[in-house]
């Protein structure tokens, strides 16, 4: 049987770098394929060469076949026709893909007149019914709303309508639910494979996520550095993994079925090295778990928080983003704070910080209440209390090299002469695990996970006592992370800190909390060590995140 | 076991041998050839301004010769007379000295209140910020050229006063534009960061935003200069110049009405004035990239 897209030697070249080389992938009709890789492996590139969307400077070469006619060499006007009708894409950012100045009903009849010719009123009728099977409620309301009157989730909803508007017989995802929150996450690809099955259509799911592929795809592609290493059907892949690659790729990626514990078990890391022939070979490693796990944890608390509540002024009036919040971190603990965008806990780690004002509560540090004090007061206790922040492209200045960054903290915080400082930042270099040629260098010139560890030396150069750390990995690649949160627990022992390690991803908080709290609209409305938490959630919140995380249909344990 | 997956994304620094010595900014900036082209070009002007009374020792403004001689017909005036017997060579090279004098000397003042305004108002935000937008929309509402008349017509046109007129008309659009540029990158991670290490408000606004806020304004900034200098000539054109100094501006002014019949009149003050605004258009656009690690680039 021929298949519905058949992608034979695929070569995207960008000046300076190949993206993709030499890629075959075929998908049957009403399959669902997923394409798995990390960032810059070549699987949006694949994405953007089907619809043609490249930018100019790529060169494509190989043939993208699709019911028989090959992509690569139809006409622009031919392809536009394509476009939207045949095979559709949606893409990562619901918050910009949607046109901020035109009603969602606007934007669907605009597909729908493009291709189907419908007239205002059947568009328009058409375009609630689109809307009704996509589930979002009272849709012939909605039709007239704004994009920004719609949550991640919604606007989402509305490129999927928009996207299958006219029955596409190829729907590409690419990283459809990665913006959004764990509860979002799981009902979005269940919309998606229940309109793969109404249309029969095929789904192509390009993802960086192997947690979420195995329960919703039929078959399994993993790229790496632009080549596919590996192809099978989801449950061979997850059972018998045969590259090295992907067996690093299960084994790194944390799931919450694995009891994993920061105190009892490292985490596998993948390593890769590239041989003479220029062959890349993988290595699956877990460091070895320190002799001493010195027992660091008192009683006394670095930090106590009471009854802080945060309000913020918005044209409807005051808004508590924090609601009453009140918690102890004590010295050398690790304590989690879970819970989806929009739960105040980025404003809770920013009153901490005292970067907001709460609107009253105690923020209690060493003994010394930091609520109201004058920034002038707080500049000498500042160092005490750092961040490690989420975005790790957004955390640096772009204008100041790696030194000028690390040296202006220890500038500004008067800390020894010119020599002195030098030698302090090249340890702290030793110390996250970064080369010491790189001081001259500027943020941008590292990848993901290097950034994170200039953003780890910044934040511990001046020997806090508490890092907060505000969601650290979740902008990393899977194999990156397990490098992190080891680096992490790490310095946490040599360094005699305590973290508020601040997360929405279950497993990751599950691996190296102490003790986790549960956010929710302002308030923690449940805390427990993460233990009692996963296998008896009390609160009906708890559960919901709980059952709404992506698991494995099979092989929990395989190869780590 | 090694490590490539932290070493093969730096690679070693290959320093040219030939401008070892100098910061990565000025190198990427001597390696830019638009750059060199545009930088040279106005140091000629600059020169030329600056060496003015060697050319021409006498005022321009005196009767030199026969008027409307044309170019080329007497070796004495290489580019001509006007129609009262004015060199015209002269009246260039003395007029870049009020030119470039007021296009610089006014966007200073506008770039001093405009950064100035639009840091406090963009960076502190609420009252400041209310306070300082009522200002500058208040000088905004006004016709730039309108106020600039206003004021010269107050006092004596001369060029310190005319550059302070342009200055004092211009700087909204700096102001907002700084503004906007602190507005955005006030709430940015790596200035949460540094105020989270606790640097005090001066040195994130100069060490940490200002920097980043940059291109912009000095694109700007570049366009403004070139806005100041064509503002002056109209003035002068106006009859509204310093009547004691020739400019571009008051030439083309003069030779407008002779368009038709004597070409060179406008042609050749108007060319020194495109090539004065080309060259810092093109500075403007060579130092934004040296200015900008990730525009230098790596080697």
């Amino acid at each position: 049987m021929s298949h519905l897209l058949d992608i034979q030697n695929l070569t995207v070249s960008f000046p300076g770098h190949v993206a993709v080389s030499g890629l075959n992938l075929a998908i049957d009709q009403g399959e669902t394929l997923a394409l798995v890789g990390e960032s810059g492996c070549g699987k949006s590139a694949t994405a953007l060469a089907l619809m043609r969307l490249l930018p100019p400077s790529a060169r494509v070469s190989g043939q993208l076949v699709f019911d028989g006619q090959d992509l690569a060499t139809r006409s622009p006007s031919e392809i536009r026709a394509l476009r939207g009708s045949q095979i559709s894409m949606i893409f990562q950012e619901p918050m910009t893909s949607l046109n901020p100045v035109l009603s969602i009903g606007q934007q669907l009849v605009e597909v729908l007149h493009l291709h189907q010719r419908l007239s205002p009123a059947a568009a328009r009728s058409r375009a609630i019914e689109l809307l009704d099977l996509v589930k979002i409620p009272e849709p012939a309301q909605r039709v007239d709303d704004f994009p920004h009157n719609l949550s991640g989730g919604q606007r989402q909803r509305v490129m999927i309508a928009m996207a299958v508007a006219c029955r596409p017989r190829l729907l590409i995802a690419d990283e459809p639910t990665t913006a959004l929150d764990v509860t979002i996450q799981a009902q979005i690809l269940e919309l998606l494979d229940d309109l793969r099955r109404e249309f029969s259509m095929s789904l192509l799911l390009i993802t960086h996520d192997l947690g979420l592929v195995s329960q919703w795809a039929d078959r399994v592609a993993v790229m790496y550095a632009g080549k596919k290493v590996e192809e099978a059907s989801a449950s061979v892949i997850f059972d018998h993994p045969r590259h090295a690659y992907t067996r690093g790729l299960l084994g790194t990626s944390l799931h919450l079925a694995n009891d994993l514990h920061y105190r009892s078990a490292r985490l596998p890391e993948i390593r890769h090295e590239v041989d003479d022939q220029g062959e890349a070979h993988f290595h699956l490693s877990t460091p070895a778990l320190p002799k001493s796990q010195a027992a660091l944890e008192s009683i006394s608390p670095v930090l106590s928080l009471e009854a802080i509540r945060t309000h913020y002024q918005t044209p409807r009036g005051k808004l508590a983003a924090v609601d009453g919040v009140s918690f102890d971190i004590r010295r050398g603990e690790t304590v989690g704070l879970v819970g989806e965008s929009g739960c105040g806990k980025s404003t809770l780690s920013k009153t901490i910080l005292r970067l907001l004002e709460p609107t009253d509560g105690k923020i209690v540090l060493d003994g010394q209440d930091l609520a109201h004090l004058r920034e002038a007061e707080l500049r000498p206790l500042r160092h005490k209390v750092q961040m490690i922040f989420q975005d790790p492209f957004g955390s640096h200045n772009p204008r100041h090299s790696i030194e000028t960054i690390l040296d202006s903290v220890l500038i500004v915080h008067r800390q020894g002469d010119k020599a002195q400082r030098h030698q302090r930042i090249l340890e702290m270099l030793d110390h996250v695990g970064l080369p010491r040629t790189s001081l001259k260098r500027y943020a941008h010139e590292f990848s993901g996970g290097q950034r994170q560890r200039i953003g780890i030396a910044r934040a511990l150069i001046l020997k806090p006592s508490l890092v907060i750390c505000d969601e650290p990995v979740s902008a990393l690649d899977v194999s990156i992370q397990a490098q992190i949160l080891n680096l992490l627990v790490d310095l946490k022992r040599d360094f005699g800190l305590s973290y508020l390690f601040i997360s929405h991803d279950l497993s990751v908080v599950r691996y190296i909390a102490d003790r986790v709290l549960v956010m929710n609209q302002g308030r923690i409305v449940e805390h427990g060590d993460p233990e009692a938490i996963w296998t008896s959630p009390q609160h009906p919140y708890t559960r919901s995140l709980i059952a709404a995380a992506p698991v494995r249909k099979s092989g929990e344990r395989a190869a780590a | 076991m090694t490590t490539p997956t932290l070493a093969h994304a730096l690679p070693a620094a290959a320093p040219s041998p030939r401008f070892g010595k100098l910061s990565p900014e000025l190198l990427a900036f001597v390696k830019n050839p638009s750059g060199m082209t545009g930088l040279v070009l106005l140091l000629l002007m600059f020169g030329l301004a600056l060496t003015a009374h060697w050319f021409y020792p006498g005022d321009p403004l005196d009767m030199a010769g026969q008027p409307f001689v044309r170019p080329g017909q007497d070796p004495l005036f290489p580019l001509g007379t006007d129609s009262l017997g004015r060199d015209v060579a002269a009246g260039l090279v003395h007029g870049s000295r009020v030119s470039l004098l007021i296009g610089f000397a006014s966007v200073l003042i506008s770039l001093v209140i405009g950064t100035l305004v639009g840091t406090l108002s963009g960076y502190f935000g609420g009252r400041v910020d209310d306070l300082l937008v009522r200002v500058t929309e208040l000088f905004q509402t006004i016709p730039t050229f309108l106020l600039v008349i206003v004021i010269v017509a107050i006092g004596q046109p001369s060029v310190a006063l005319i550059s302070l007129a342009i200055g004092l008309a211009s700087w909204p659009t700096i102001a907002r534009l700084v503004r906007a540029e602190f507005r955005a990158l006030r709430e940015a991670d790596f200035v949460m960061a540094a105020r989270s290490l606790g640097y005090s408000n001066a040195r994130i606004i100069v060490r940490e935003i200002l920097p980043n806020a940059l291109p912009p304004i000095i694109v700007t900034t570049s366009v403004m200069v070139a806005t100041a200098i064509l503002l002056e000539s109209a003035l002068a054109f106006l009859g509204l110049g310093d009547p004691n100094r020739v400019s571009w501006g008051s030439m083309i002014g003069a030779g407008r009405e002779m368009l038709r019949t004597a070409w060179f009149l406008t042609f050749f003050p108007g060319t020194m004035l495109v090539l004065t605004v080309l060259s810092l258009n093109l500075v403007g656009d060579a130092l934004n990239d040296a200015l900008n690690p990730r525009l230098r680039g790596v080697s």
